[in-house]
């Protein structure tokens, strides 16, 4: 009897589960106006005209210069900003951390400048941003710096809790000061983890750069922009083409350095 | 005991040190580890500061813009109000964003489940199972807004483009975590069921989801707060519907500070509450493993 009750029950859940599930459904469908035919017609249309149309040719070999500049412009705009945020990150992760902290507050005030930071869409930053900075590589370098601060300092944080609370306490119980602590147990013990949040926030970063430069018209995003409502496919489609070898080439790159360090 | 206790504390302390990275160059002699880690975070500031150096900052005055940023953004947070869009509206313009990340978010794991049993290393053939996680690689290593741009094309801009780019990166961010949820199966589940003559379907309906369905779940609301990011994005530079559209006509044609404070407050609130949420999920997950 109670077996039987234990199946009904677990069926009526899952009975529940799936309704909610098409309640919510058919409810996003209406409210975004979503075709549902037309959205898996396209697929289909997609990729024919992506085979027919969506590939590099000789002409547009031509631009490769131009697009190989914009895209070494983002890479090392990504690159900075990540490197940059990272080292503000330690600062207000330190401060945030349970393990490390100085006081309560400054600990509850680092994880809201870490919530607020990673929160606030990119979008956002990135239209504020170019209001003052206008169409210049800063406005896109800052965007991604304030957002990857956020993130990284609440990954940090993770890290630092995770990782170091034994050797902080080993450390604490021989009379270390505050700064040996932090340099002696803390930092060594988490930072191969903080190291592989760093690349996958470069790694990120590189294709949000994209997102930002199309919004803000620099880096590689611009190159796309443009060619794309100019309908030169061909040109687009190198881009596209060369962000994938990017990324591609810079994960194997972070593997490796993951497979090194952890 | 006590003893005890602390040389073994002693001992996870020593052994910390042997292998903790050296980046303060104390003279310890150099393994693997902190070798990789000196060379690339010597490589990350010698990138960093070339960057810094040639950026073509465009005669940008960088204090004035400071103050000009410092200055718009007190006019963000300290007086946002409601102008061309009411306070209802953008709630609604907001529902529809999450709509948008439902859908995608739906679809997404539809297809992962899927193509996440296929690429579990206890459910699959090896061959399969590589063939997958590289197509997976590759959809990720197109960034979103691109995929959406490659199916307005055919789809035209607006909600269906969106959805069905957004998609792509959800399969491959699902399918990686369903796979490893799976991969946590035990083994011998598997054997004694499929030597009971329980075939595939059987397994996997029977054994496999049911005993990972909390994981899924899990990652599941992560990727949802994730897609709703990026729905406000997609509404902004592919023009699907939402408040990212708003933000962006706010942001970038009316240039009203007002209305995108007021917008980014209400942003805020729902990826807060959806943070909490996911947060929790996620110690949930922790405790159970």
């Amino acid at each position: 009897m109670q077996q039987a009750d234990i199946f009904v029950k677990r069926r009526n859940d899952r009975w529940i589960f799936f309704a909610v599930l098409a309640v919510l459904t058919v409810g996003s469908v209406i409210i975004t106006r979503y075709d549902v035919l037309k959205g898996f017609t396209s697929i289909v249309k997609a990729f024919v005209w992506g085979i027919s149309n969506f590939y590099p040719d000789i002409e547009s070999m031509a631009k490769l210069p131009d697009i190989l500049l914009k895209l070494r412009e983002t890479v090392l705009m990504s690159i900075a900003s990540t490197t940059i945020a990272a080292v503000f990150a330690i600062l207000l992760s330190l401060a945030g951390s349970r393990t490390t902290r100085m006081s309560r507050f400054f600990s509850v005030m680092a994880r809201g400048i870490a919530s607020l930071f990673r929160n606030i869409p990119l979008v956002a930053w990135a239209m504020v941003l170019m209001l003052a900075f206008s169409q210049s590589p800063l406005t896109g370098y800052l965007a991604l710096f304030f957002g990857s601060l956020g993130f990284l300092t609440r990954s940090f944080i993770e890290t630092i809790d995770e990782v170091s609370h034994d050797a902080v306490e080993a450390l604490e119980a021989t009379g270390a000061g505050y700064f040996h602590v932090i340099f002696q147990a803390v930092l060594p013990s988490s930072l191969p983890q903080m190291i592989s949040w760093l690349l996958f926030m470069i790694d990120t970063n590189i294709r949000d750069a994209t997102l930002v430069g199309f919004l803000t018209g620099t880096g590689i995003g611009f190159s796309f922009d443009l060619y794309y409502k100019s309908m030169n496919f061909h040109a687009a489609s190198l881009v596209v083409m060369l962000i994938v070898i990017t990324i591609i080439i810079i994960e194997t790159a972070s593997n490796m350095i993951r497979r090194n360090i952890m | 005991m006590e003893t005890e206790e602390t040389i073994n504390n002693w001992g996870q302390l020593c052994s910390d040190e042997m292998i903790s990275p050296d980046i303060f160059g104390s003279g310890r002699p150099l393994n693997r580890e902190s070798f990789t880690i000196r060379i690339f975070l010597m490589t990350l500031s010698l990138l960093t500061l070339y960057a810094l150096f040639t950026m073509d900052y465009q005669g940008v005055d960088i204090a004035k813009a400071t103050m000009d940023t410092l200055h718009n953004f007190k006019i963000i947070f300290m007086e946002p109000s409601t102008q061309r869009l009411g306070l209802w509206d953008a709630f609604y313009e907001v529902l529809i964003t999450l709509g948008l990340a439902f859908l995608t978010t739906l679809f997404g794991g539809v297809i992962a489940l899927f193509l996440g049993l296929l690429s579990a290393q206890n459910l699959a053939p090896r061959r399969i199972t590589c063939c997958i996680k590289s197509f997976v690689a590759f959809i990720r290593a197109i960034p979103t807004i691109l995929w959406v741009l490659i199916f307005a094309v055919a789809a035209g801009l607006g909600s269906a483009a969106a959805v069905i780019g957004m998609t792509f990166h959800s399969i491959s961010y699902l399918t990686k975590a369903y796979s490893e949820s799976f991969e946590e199966l035990d083994r011998n589940v598997i054997e004694a069921l499929s030597a009971s003559g329980a075939n595939w379907w059987q397994i996997v309906f029977q054994a496999v989801i049911p005993s990972s369905a909390a994981y899924l779940l899990s990652w599941t609301f992560m990727r949802f707060e994730i897609n709703f990011a990026n729905a406000i994005a997609m509404g902004a530079a592919a023009g699907a519907a939402g408040i990212g559209f708003d933000l962006f006509m706010a942001g970038g044609y009316y240039f009203d500070l007002k209305e995108v404070g007021l917008i980014t407050y209400i942003v805020l609130a729902f990826a807060i509450v959806l943070e909490m949420i996911a947060t929790h999920m996620k110690s949930n997950i922790h405790q159970k493993a």
